[in-house]
């Protein structure tokens, strides 16, 4: 069995989220090959067959020729499966390669069981196993799922091109907002989610965070809904954080919220649905009504 | 102009999902429906588009599945659709992603839409998959995870939402295709005259067979809770009492009360 491995190149840089790629293919047990658009001077840690297309000539983001090329690549290395991660690179190109393929996609796998692949659904609060139909299969796999390993070595490089006229123009990176706090060095973070209600209802967990001596955090919906400015955002596209208490109120536990904060030392999550995901990643989950609950803690505290 | 909004009716993530009875999907017993989050990011920005250019596009929402999605519709009408496409399946939940793709272009091939607005994903099946493809089926130029939208003269200019608060500046020609991610607008909340307006605005039904000739390409097998990690203390009943519980595990477990 082989896996063609579509490594992720971002501002000059490999992605060292692409090293997942291999914890995935030792867990399928395939051999790896790895196709990227990115340079020489800039080489993945891996001592295996690297397709490479140069990066100044095809752009970090170009989807239309980025698909030509991996499926370049499908046609020169005749993979199983086709593995990207789950990301902005990796769902905005997977379907394409997936639909040149004439393939079936995978998208966002967390494991591989017996039968398949599992995959979450309905918000992260249920999981179904997946079986591709067919001899290739495009696969993208969920971040932090698989445990990265670098394989070390030096590539064996393939040269890689291909022509085409590209449907999307890149004008530029825009960097993220400035952080409002540095949530990374807050040892407890107070984080409000979409449960607290409404904006009015914010006070009441910055009151608990300040009771506590930590940071106010926020989820993205808050942050979104303009409740909380996106200088407080955990998660994914906010800030990563591992303070020595996380405590999540009214937070549900989107994926990319667990992303920003699962590595905290202890963590407490307040929420009225007992089936809620972060309950998957809290150490004590407390099964109430935000609003009754979180002033009446900080109440006690205050004592 | 000609548009199209792609929007699809989900249950409350707030529901307990338990498998139907063949176990591949969730059992609709119980369950609230209401439209997809990422697709009222879609809607709102089809119709502030519609605004900005006068209102002279025809603005279509289209949805597939059993009759219930005929609300998520009505919705979408009463925010600024001008007439809305359902697709009959009352099995749509056994569709792969490929398969729902392959229904929308079939429909959009007969209209030429200029644009189509999508969701990045649904927020039960979520594979981000489906706007793509269709874009990919059409030939249309596409662009993922939207959180900036602006058009001028058959140009559209995104900003794509990257990790970490990045943002990537990106330029297509119509037609076109966006997936809109959350956080590109404050979708309206449907004013009563609209809902009212909207109770008027032609609903065309066509039978999923006539559009659908592609096979599945992937399979569920099963659909099940996740396996509990274990080791999480849940404390329920009286607040009072709860408050006391956790403070006396946070005084044993952590050293952050002083």
């Amino acid at each position: 069995m082989k896996a063609l491995l579509v490594g992720e190149y971002r501002d000059g840089k490999f992605l060292e989220t692409s090293y997942e790629l291999f914890g995935f293919a030792e867990q399928l047990g395939a051999e790896t090959a790895m196709v990227l658009v990115g340079k020489e001077a800039e080489l993945p840690q891996y001592g295996g067959k690297l397709y490479l297309a140069d990066v100044g000539k095809y752009g970090e983001y170009n989807p239309d020729l980025h698909k030509k090329l991996v499926l370049a690549a499908v046609e020169r290395e005749k993979p199983d499966y086709v593995v990207f991660v789950h990301s902005s690179y990796g769902w905005d190109l997977a379907p394409r390669v997936a639909a040149g393929l004439k393939t079936a996609q995978i998208s966002e796998v967390v494991a591989v069981v017996e039968g398949g692949f599992e995959l979450p659904c309905c918000n992260s609060k249920m999981r179904r196993t997946v079986k591709p139909q067919g001899a290739v299969a495009v696969v993208t796999i969920q971040g932090g799922a698989f445990t990265g390993i670098k394989p070390g070595g030096t590539p064996q490089v393939q040269p890689l091109d291909a022509e085409g006229t590209a449907g999307v123009t890149f004008l530029g990176y825009e960097p993220a907002e400035e952080k409002g706090v540095d949530l990374a060095k807050a040892e407890v973070i107070v984080s409000a989610g979409r449960g607290i209600g409404k904006m009015d209802n914010v006070p009441v967990i910055a009151a608990l965070a300040k009771a506590l001596g930590g940071e106010l955090g926020a989820s993205r919906p808050v942050v979104d809904g303009g409740w909380v400015s996106h200088g407080h955002q955990v998660g994914t596209t906010g800030q990563t954080v591992s303070p020595k208490l996380y405590v999540a109120c009214g937070i549900s536990g989107a994926i990319q919220h667990l992303a920003g904060m699962k590595k905290s030392g202890f963590i407490v999550a307040i929420n009225k649905d007992k089936d809620a995901p972060i309950g998957e990643v809290a150490d004590v989950l407390v099964v109430a009504d935000v609003m009754q609950f979180v002033p009446a803690l900080t109440a006690k505290l205050a004592k | 102009m000609k548009i199209l909004v792609c929007i699809k009716q989900v249950p409350d993530m707030e529901s307990r999902f338990k498998p139907d009875s063949a176990g591949v999907w969730f059992s609709e017993a119980d369950l609230a429906f209401r439209m997809n989050e990422y697709d009222e990011y879609a809607v709102e920005q089809a119709v502030r588009l519609k605004e900005q250019l006068g209102g002279e596009p025809e603005l279509t929402v289209l949805s597939i599945g059993p009759d219930r999605v005929v609300e998520a519709m009505k919705k979408a009408l009463a925010m600024g659709c001008d007439r809305g496409v359902q697709v009959q399946d009352p099995a749509v939940h056994l569709k792969d992603p490929w398969q729902i793709a392959s229904i929308i272009a079939g429909f959009a091939q007969r209209e030429k839409f200029d644009l189509i607005f999508t969701g990045l994903q649904s927020q039960d099946r979520g594979s981000a998959q489906v706007g793509v493809s269709v874009a990919e089926i059409l030939g249309y130029s596409c662009a993922t995870t939207v959180v900036g939208f602006e058009y001028a003269d058959g140009v559209v200019t995104v900003k794509r939402e990257l990790e970490g608060g990045i943002k990537g500046a990106v330029q297509l020609r119509t037609p076109a295709l966006v997936t809109c991610q959350l956080g590109l607008n404050v979708p309206r909340y449907p004013t009563l005259p609209n809902i009212m307006k909207a109770k008027k605005k032609e609903i065309l039904a066509i039978p999923v067979a006539e559009l659908l000739h592609e096979e599945a390409r992937a399979v569920t097998a099963s659909f099940y809770p996740p396996a509990k990690k274990g080791g999480g203390i849940v404390l329920e009943g009286d607040v009072a009492a709860q408050v006391d519980k956790l403070l006396g595990i946070l005084k044993e477990k952590t050293t952050v009360l002083r």
